[in-house]
């Protein structure tokens, strides 16, 4: 006869680091697996600025003046695009109920999945940038800012939009009420992203303008994940 | 002093320390509007280069003031109600976020109507009009916000925590958008560089500033009270106040 020892509990190994490895993975394969919302954004990038010089004129002369606009905003539109479907398949099928549930603080769990959505939406639409840059005639020298001040910038978007996402993923419908919510918080990150273009172009310093984007990502990065997490659990509740 | 905070955070409490107070706000806010809007829209002299068109600042001034300050008290009240769960400042936020857009709405408005004798044109993209203009999108967003969620609760708490990470953003926008004005072009219009004011000027002006601040408590108060009434309406004392009159 065998002896069946008292039911222990198994104590999960690891402690925060394993988790937030283990979310950011996971975040990563399920995204991948759904290609069409990794591409999504990217197309939508590439059709808006193809509707520009429709729109306006094929002149390339006043397209490489407004082209550092027009990316960014095209870029920060599909950054938008993007966000709706940050937490909502989670949301969906309970596996947020069981992050928050879990001995490991939500606020250092959201940031895992937030940098999945910036690795996959944000990193892939600056190295694509200076593609649709050619398009519009973007004068050379600033191929490389426009990149880096998008790689840098979209990642306070992921973190300011997943505030937005995060307090509208209990509504149904929340997608244009997301729009309304974190566009006007875009704004400043906008500014110093052109801003940067357009210095490059200037021929003046690009420092200043990076060095901002870079002090509104730290910020970001420090505040956003509580707002997440709060913003979170408010939704689960309702 | 904490027994008058302990009565103010509860519905009942509120309801009537607000009934002792409100008639001297309405009061002092009738008189400040009245005595100020006369001074300055009759008796202020002209300004030697805009003629009387500069009296528009009696309504512009105020407006703009309450607007920024409205939205500072929304992200008070909600930390009040985040962190100490005290349900009046919620409601007091609620009735608030429609006025603060209001009044944001008036000064854009006020500015526009003014922008015509002055500078020739109704919208300049100057980084004052521009952050005010955001300012009212923020204000919608809340009220949107509060209006999306079914569950009254959940609709307070998200727009609570969004009227927090705006008041957060709003210094940001503000220096961002005044750096982005001076990158483009130099400032064409200063709104801060007026020649100084004569006492006649400002006097009334600031009448009217207090004024519309009374107004706002005044306001404030009397529609917190309906909104206590409202979600309170299955409390013993609100039926019996009821039924008692």
């Amino acid at each position: 006869m065998s002896h069946v020892g008292p039911l222990t509990l198994r104590e999960p190994r690891g402690g925060l680091g394993v988790a937030v490895v283990a979310t950011l993975r996971r975040d990563m394969t399920l995204k991948l697996r759904r290609r069409s919302e990794v591409m999504n954004p990217l197309v939508f990038f590439a059709l808006v600025i193809t509707l520009f010089p429709l729109g306006v004129a094929p002149e390339s002369k006043l397209l490489s003046t407004i082209a550092p606009g027009l990316l960014w905003v095209a870029a920060l539109l599909a950054t938008l695009l993007s966000l709706d479907s940050l937490f909502r398949v989670d949301f969906d099928d309970g596996s947020l109920e069981q992050m928050m549930l879990s001995h490991q603080p939500l606020a250092m769990l959201v940031l895992p999945k937030v940098a999945a959505h910036w690795l996959l939406t944000g990193l892939p639409l600056a190295l694509m940038a200076p593609l649709l840059g050619v398009l519009l005639s973007l004068p050379a020298g600033s191929y490389g800012v426009l990149s880096l001040s998008l790689a840098l910038g979209s990642a306070s978007l992921s973190l300011v939009g997943a505030i937005g996402a995060a307090l509208t993923v209990g509504v149904s419908r929340g997608g244009v009420l997301l729009s309304l919510l974190v566009l006007p918080l875009y704004i400043p990150v906008l500014i110093f992203g052109t801003g940067a273009i357009q210095a490059a172009i200037a021929g003046s310093g690009v420092a200043p303008h990076l060095a901002m984007l870079g002090a509104m990502l730290a910020a970001a990065l420090m505040l956003a994940p509580w707002a997440i997490a709060a913003s979170l659990r408010i939704s689960l509740n309702g | 002093m904490w027994r008058i905070i302990h009565q103010l955070g509860s519905p009942k409490g509120f309801y009537t320390l607000s009934a002792r107070l409100q008639p001297w706000v309405w009061a002092a806010a009738a008189l400040l509007m009245l005595i100020g809007g006369l001074w300055g829209l009759l008796y202020a002299p002209a300004d030697y280069q805009q003629g009387d068109s500069f009296r528009i600042i009696y309504v512009h001034v105020p407006a703009a003031f309450l607007a920024q300050s409205i939205f500072v008290g929304l992200a008070v009240a909600a930390v009040v109600f985040l962190v100490w769960k005290i349900k009046v400042a919620d409601m007091a936020a609620s009735v608030m976020a429609p006025f603060g857009a209001g009044m944001t709405f008036v000064a854009l408005f006020s500015g526009a109507v003014w922008g015509v004798p002055t500078w020739g044109t109704w919208w300049v993209w100057d980084a004052r009009l521009t952050s005010m203009l955001i300012l009212l999108f923020l204000y919608i967003g809340i009220i949107a916000l509060r209006g999306a969620y079914a569950h009254r609760d959940s609709g307070s708490r998200a727009a609570s925590v969004l009227a927090i990470v705006g008041v957060i953003n709003i210094p940001i926008i503000k220096y961002s958008v005044e750096w982005w004005n001076t990158l483009h072009q130099p400032a064409t219009f200063s709104i801060t560089e007026r020649p100084a004011m004569p006492a006649e000027m400002w006097l009334p002006l600031l009448l009217m500033v207090v004024g519309f601040y009374c107004f706002c408590i005044a306001l404030t108060l009397m529609r917190t009270r309906n909104e206590i009434l409202r979600r309170e309406s299955s409390k013993r004392w609100v039926r019996d106040l009821v039924r008692g009159q």
